[in-house]
């Protein structure tokens, strides 16, 4: 277990610094002078001259990703084309906007989502299911931005319910909160779907299962049966599908925090683009898909720690 | 109509039926069993896939399929109609006077728990504590053969091989003392070492605890083994049944007498082509008229094709369903 | 092929979704003969009208038909979805099977090679490469090639690798078969259906891809219309007409049932195994 354990974090690693290499790369294969590209079209000579000197673009590609990778593990992202200020600060003072918008749509999408999915399989058929069923469908048809747009619509234009802009004041929590509703709504809209649906199909599995059988045949309690027997099996799947869905929640918030103006990852990069601060852009793109790998191999791990035959194949 | 006193029966079914309703119709699963199983004697089922086995142990345990009903019929157990039990009165009988063994242990066991959990969980009935009940798994799996069974409490289905699983299929099932325990051929799954041992562990389990067995199998010669009395199924339906001396040496039912000859075991002269029934079960959704035999018979006779024959006892607790036997 | 294609027509289900995707491939192609309107003719005259029988779904800020502006939408989600399916279907499969046919290291590497483009989030992958390149739609259409090449490879791959172990094929290549012949008689008809029902799948994802890269101003240059660029004025003018926001998200709510209906019926008929989840 442990020599996966290593090994899965190895590839990790090993993917992380391919990934940036090619986010480096990408950099260098467009025509022109790298630093002038990064800088954009507010560089001032002195500027070009500097970032050369520190990308050390006179040095051959090799030396330059060491650089890069260099600066990369000092914490160093480069610098804001227009305030001058460290781009890691920049970008780390945006992310928990991000990390509280996400963490709060799939935890609100688990809530009701797998319960929803649990009760489908176990009343097949029965009305709530095929409700549930048909509302799935929906939720997942329609991509974040168009649920951002229509919750914006109705409830904060026509209803006025919720507010339509921002984050909300600092320090006070419940002005956050209510800020946090349609944004984290509007993304979690399709996974309460998309986990009701999983949930359901996995239970319905596991269910149909001898051991279940057996369970049952020994006069075990139905409650036993279902929710310490099954619902466990059930769940794993839903594991594994939210660490790699890190990367569509971080997409889908990219899109919701542009429409809500709400402050985050997603902002900051597009409102950098329009102002061609691309060493923000950048900064922001390589730690979003750094948390993305971590994501998804945190899943894995979790995922073979909590099936015992993963665990003993190992 | 059973030669023995039902009081003498730990289960007794009478004229009990199950059907099936399907897209194509009603399958007539099992029609108008009857079958007996003395306290303390070891019963076998015999019959080839399809004669309705699999459905007639699911009603005793009364885990039928959500498109099963049953017309008519009985299954009494220790006084008790199960058939007339609620669901809550069903659950406490249910692996605790009455315990069943599945055929293939890998899947029936389940995977993700310890055995030591999963032989716990099932006493959730007794008032004991959790160190009693680990040491009664102890007990149980030691009797019947697990070496060092203490520390394999904590182990996973998956780390033990067929055999072993098996033993411990067993183990859980013999745990609270049933008064029947169902074997739904449980050495198929096993190569024939395997089978023998868990055949003489079922021996010895049964005369020490003296419980009966229900033992299903189509293999004829663990049933002659192992099996005082034996029942043979075809299409969903009991067509002989009586003490496994008798029904083995006078097979009455042209069926059994068919499948003792098709046996390999018996077998005694080489033969170029091994002998077979010819033809195969009737549709059970449009069951013909007469005798469900009769397509494969080679005594078949006139009266085979209009009339059922019926449940007759011809010698002393031998029962047969022919019309050969009704004309003597 | 013709007998799939009955059975899915048969299935209620996948007759809903062949009907929606040809709805959409027909309005979309004969957008020309169909638009009452030219879609970038401007109306100051007409504008911000809701819906009427002269303008079907209104006219926007610009006084522009958004009924004629969704069909011609339908073009550019249509270009996307079958240029960017189309060629990362071709490379994803040819990269799957080598991988799962070829040598061990080769197969490492190509896995590799996937799990790093998969290791971004797509928005963001695509938002840095507009950031370099500037927007246009031929630019979204590389970006979602590449990030649609792992999906597909890895599929194959697996299929691959499957059939690749399983006794007839080492008596395949016991008998002398060439590696050609062996993926392209044996493992490329296994492969083609999971293809097909992922690639239904699939298209609604880079269909709403595409619109969300135009909403956000990065894909199609004005005036040219997408979905997404509809959305996107929509946005702008959410506090005094919801009308383009419906007109851009009808299509592509509908594209999206209609191909993950297909899908769902693709996926029943080509494997009955599989138990309908819904």
């Amino acid at each position: 277990m442990l020599i996966y354990v290593l090994k899965r974090i190895g590839l990790g690693i090993v993917i992380v610094v391919l990934a940036v290499s090619l986010l480096f790369l990408m950099i260098h294969m467009v025509p022109g002078d790298p630093a002038r590209i990064l800088l954009g079209p507010r560089a001032t000579p002195e500027m070009i001259a500097h970032l050369s000197l520190k990308m050390g673009l006179d040095q051959p590609l090799f030396v330059q990703i060491l650089k890069f990778f260099g600066n990369l593990l000092r914490g160093d992202l480069g610098m804001d084309v227009i305030t001058n200020r460290p781009v890691a600060e920049i970008v780390f003072g945006q992310l928990p906007y991000t990390l509280w918008l996400i963490f709060t749509a799939i935890t609100g999408a688990m809530i009701i989502g797998i319960p929803l999915g649990c009760y489908s399989a176990l009343h097949r058929n029965s009305i709530l299911d095929r409700i549930t069923g048909i509302i799935s469908v929906a939720c997942i048809t329609a991509p974040a931005f168009v649920v951002a747009l229509y919750s914006l619509l109705i409830f904060a234009v026509w209803l006025r319910w919720f507010p339509a802009i921002g984050a909300g004041e600092r320090g006070q929590f419940w002005d956050q909160v209510a800020h946090l509703v349609m944004p984290a709504f509007a993304i979690g809209l399709a996974w309460v779907g998309y986990l009701a649906r999983l949930v359901r199909s996995s239970m319905l599995e596991v269910l149909g299962d001898n051991h279940i059988r057996t369970a049952r045949a020994y006069g075990l309690p139905e409650s036993t049966v279902v929710y310490r027997y099954a619902l466990k099996l059930a769940v794993l799947p839903t594991v594994t599908v939210i660490g790699v869905g890190m990367g569509f929640l971080l997409s889908a918030a990219l899109f919701t925090e542009i429409v809500f103006a709400r402050p985050g990852i997603g902002k900051l990069i597009f409102d950098s683009i329009t102002t061609r601060n691309y060493p923000v852009v950048m900064g922001s793109v390589l730690v979003s898909t750094i948390m993305f790998v971590i994501s998804t191999t945190l899943s894995d791990l979790i995922n073979a720690w909590l099936d015992p035959r993963i665990r003993a194949a190992l | 109509m059973s030669a023995l006193p039902t009081t003498e029966n730990v289960l007794t079914i009478r004229d009990l039926s199950i059907e099936y309703t399907t897209d194509r119709g009603v399958l007539k699963a099992i029609r108008n069993v009857n079958l007996d199983i003395p306290k303390g004697s070891i019963v076998g089922v015999i019959g080839e896939s399809g004669c309705g086995k699999s459905t007639l142990i699911s009603s005793i345990i009364r885990l039928l399929a959500p498109n099963a009903n049953v017309p008519n019929g009985s299954i009494e157990f220790e006084k008790q109609d199960l058939l007339k039990l609620s669901e809550d009165d069903m659950r406490k009988i249910r692996g605790a006077r009455l315990s069943i063994v599945f055929q293939d242990p890998m899947s029936s066991l389940n995977p993700v728990l310890s055995i030591g959990r999963q032989m716990t969980d099932i006493q959730y009935r007794d008032k004991k504590t959790m160190s009693q009940k680990r040491q009664r798994s102890i007990d149980m799996l030691a009797s019947v053969g697990i070496p060092d069974p203490e520390s394999r409490l904590k182990q996973y289905p998956h780390e033990f091989s067929g055999g072993m699983q098996q033993r411990i299929s067993i183990a859980m099932a013999l745990q609270a003392e049933p008064s029947l325990l169902i074997a739904d051929e449980p050495t198929t799954a096993l190569d024939a070492t395997l089978e023998v041992q868990i055949i003489n562990l079922l021996k010895e389990l049964q005369s020490k605890m003296n419980c009966s067995i229900l033992f299903i199998s189509h293999h004829l010669g663990v049933i002659a083994e192992l099996c005082e009395h034996v029942v043979v199924m075809y299409a969903g339906e009991v067509v002989e049944q009586g003490t496994t001396k008798d029904v083995f040496r006078n097979p009455t039912h042209p069926y059994t007498a068919k499948l003792l000859e098709c046996d390999p075991a018996r077998i005694a002269q080489k033969t170029r082509l091994l002998p077979t029934i010819p033809g195969e079960i009737p549709d059970l959704v449009s069951l013909p008229p007469g005798c469900v035999y009769k397509n494969r018979c080679d005594k078949a006779m006139e009266i085979c094709d209009s009339k059922t024959p019926s449940w007759t006892d011809f010698k002393d607790g031998h029962f047969v369903s022919c019309h050969l036997v009704e004309a003597t | 092929m013709k007998d799939v294609i009955r059975r899915v027509a048969a299935d209620p289900l996948g007759l809903m979704g062949l009907c929606l995707v040809t709805l959409m491939v027909v309005s979309a192609v004969l957008a020309a003969l169909i638009a009452p309107y030219d879609p970038i003719a401007l109306n100051i005259m007409d504008r911000l009208q809701g819906p009427s029988w002269s303008h079907f779904l209104g006219t926007d800020q610009l006084g522009r038909d958004l009924f004629s502006r969704v069909l011609y939408g339908g073009q550019v989600a249509l270009k996307v979805a079958l240029v960017s399916t189309g060629v990362s279907l071709v490379i994803g499969t040819v990269l799957g099977m080598i991988a799962g046919f070829g040598p061990r290291w080769f197969d490492n590497v190509i896995m590799l090679f996937f799990d790093t483009i998969r290791s971004f989030p797509t928005v963001m992958f695509a938002l840095a490469t507009v950031a370099l390149v500037g927007p246009s739609l031929s630019t979204v259409i590389i970006v979602i090639i590449v990030t649609q090449i792992p999906t597909y490879g890895r599929v194959v791959r697996t299929q691959t690798l499957t059939i690749k172990s399983s006794e007839f094929i080492k008596a395949e290549i016991v008998m002398g078969a060439s590696t050609f012949r062996i993926l392209t008689v044996h493992i490329l008809p296994n492969v083609v259906g999971p293809l097909l029902i992922l690639a239904s799948m699939d298209i609604p994802t880079v269909i709403a891809l595409e619109a969300g890269l135009s909403f956000l101003g990065m894909g199609v240059k004005p005036p040219t219309p997408s979905w997404g660029s509809i959305l996107n004025d929509g946005y702008t003018l959410i506090r005094i007409t919801p009308w383009p926001i419906i007109a851009g998200s009808i299509p592509l709510v509908l594209v999206t049932l209609g191909f993950t209906f297909l899908g769902e019926s693709l996926r029943d008929q080509l494997d009955p195994k599989l138990r309908k989840s819904l």
